[in-house]
């Protein structure tokens, strides 16, 4: 799967998580997930459970705790599929 | 010590039988029944097979709540948030911005449950079970800790003063109004969101149905089922939803002028002690009686003064028992009591919300001068019959001057509160 197919698809799990869908219009790589989406921290917990079932991967406690942009989070994925 | 005094500025209600405020006075003046048959009760095999649950909620919540909000609100936190938000803007107050940082320190909120977010465990225990607790994510503690009710609306509207449930059983709406007005009066808070909020579950009905507490015969006719104070009622029908009043100092509300749909004159919870017949599920007469007595007391008016009471009258063997405390604490004989009904006639008996939604309906009649019919009575308990005259079977359109709230619950626990037209 290349890099812009998982870029789409985090996009579209992030959406029931951001305050403004809008903002998911403009998101980069760069955007970060708490500060400029406005994603609630106890939610990222809920992010990477979708994470994990739609593209069937694990990830641990520790790599949760290193995400912040969409970008890490789409690294994250590429590395495990 | 110098009391304030406490008004009641704002309403918000979402019953079996409407939301908002509008609706629900038509409902009550017309008996609109809220009861309805529910397929899944069938298929669940409950004896009982009818309830009162909100109308529309999934609709109503999406024009409330901002999707990320609304993804993490159990059923019975929307009725919080929902009837809360009412009551403030009904009082000519904003909801504050997600962005702006100012806090209403001098605001509170005190929101009970019965039981809360039986749905959300009813998605946790299975998954606890299978191993796999790891994955119940992140919104599971704020909706089933028993402050879900409450706990949301501070963030809705920025509240800094108290933000609690109480909890009291089918008392529990009714005891939060009191406790706010205390606090209010007290010159603690200057205005305080109080009620209750009880959702649908049928983790929650199971309970009442296997007592065999639910009327179970009325199944073919669900606008029928719940008969207070009828010879053939049969047991109580549950339902859902939220009523909660905002409560404000006098002071506060003549500031601003707010219109206000009533005073709090005083209040009284206390229990029974489950002594002298009462237990964990039936009153002590002389504990509700106390009750009463120590709320007129409190609000420095006399047996005589009450024009109207809006009952507990559940439709269970306890009704007859309520009307011969009332008439005793009152000191009235049966055909002088005050008018005597029963919202839960219309909307079940909604548990926790209970109080909360009854004491808006109270502040309805107070304010607007009507008395609502109770309706599924005409062939009154032989035992209430005395009573016949003062039962109000159709509304009736009158200005009166003061009604008296009870609420009862499980535990031997009662409340009472009197709410008066504001006459400056």
């Amino acid at each position: 799967m290349e890099e812009k197919d998982i870029f789409e698809k985090v996009i579209e799990i992030l959406k029931p998580y951001v305050r403004e869908t809008e903002d998911l219009k403009t998101a980069t790589k760069e955007t970060d997930i708490l500060n400029d989406l406005k994603v609630n921290s106890s939610r990222l917990v809920d992010i990477i459970l979708a994470i994990e079932d739609e593209f069937d991967i694990e990830v641990s406690d520790d790599e949760a705790d290193e995400v912040q942009t969409i970008g890490d989070t789409v690294s994250l994925i590429a590395g495990k599929i | 010590m110098n009391h304030r005094r406490v008004v009641v500025t704002g309403l918000g209600i979402i019953a079996p039988n409407a939301h908002g405020i509008q609706n629900f006075e038509k409902a009550l003046r017309q008996g609109k029944s809220g009861i309805r048959f529910l397929p899944h009760l069938e298929k669940l095999q409950f004896g009982c097979r009818v309830g009162g649950i909100p109308d529309n909620l999934d609709q109503i919540s999406k024009e409330y709540f901002p999707t990320d909000i609304l993804n993490v609100l159990n059923e019975s936190m929307r009725y919080a948030g929902i009837a809360a938000l009412d009551a403030w803007t009904d009082a000519g107050l904003n909801i504050p911005l997600p962005d702006d940082d100012q806090v209403n320190w001098d605001s509170g909120a005190i929101v009970g449950t019965g039981i809360g977010g039986a749905d959300t465990l009813g998605i946790i225990i299975p998954k606890v079970n299978e191993g796999r607790a790891r994955r119940l994510g992140s919104a599971v503690v704020e909706q089933t800790m028993s402050s879900s009710v409450s706990a949301r609306l501070s963030g809705f509207l920025a509240l800094g003063n108290q933000v609690t449930t109480n909890s009291s059983a089918c008392s529990t709406g009714t005891e939060a109004v009191i406790m706010g007005y205390e606090r209010i009066r007290e010159g603690k808070a200057d205005k305080m969101l109080c009620g209750g909020a009880e959702g649908s579950s049928p983790y929650i009905w199971a309970g009442f149905d296997a007592m065999r507490v639910l009327n179970t015969g009325k199944n073919d006719a669900p606008e029928q089922a719940s008969r207070p104070m009828s010879a053939t009622a049969g047991g109580f029908i549950p339902g859902a939803g939220s009523g909660i009043l905002l409560l404000e100092s006098l002071d506060s509300a003549q500031q601003r002028g707010a219109r206000i749909y009533g005073e709090i004159l005083g209040g009284a919870v206390n229990s029974g002690g489950q002594r002298n017949g009462g237990s964990m599920s039936a009153p002590n007469g002389e504990g509700v009686q106390r009750c009463i007595r120590t709320a007129l007391h409190n609000s420095g008016i006399g047996t005589g003064d009450v024009d109207v009471i809006n009952g507990h009258l559940t439709a269970t063997m306890a009704d007859p028992l309520e009307l011969a405390n009332w008439a005793a604490a009152l000191e009235r004989a049966p055909d002088d009591l005050p008018y005597i009904h029963s919202t839960k006639s219309l909307v079940g008996h909604c548990l926790g919300a209970a109080g909360g939604i009854e004491c808006v309906a109270s502040l309805l009649e107070v304010y607007k001068g009507f008395i609502h019919g109770s309706i599924n009575c005409e062939d009154l308990h032989e035992k209430i019959q005395p009573y016949e005259k003062r039962v109000v079977h159709h509304t009736i359109e009158k200005d009166f001057k003061t009604l008296i709230k009870a609420s009862f619950g499980f535990g031997d626990v009662n409340s009472c509160v009197v709410f008066q037209k504001y006459e400056g």
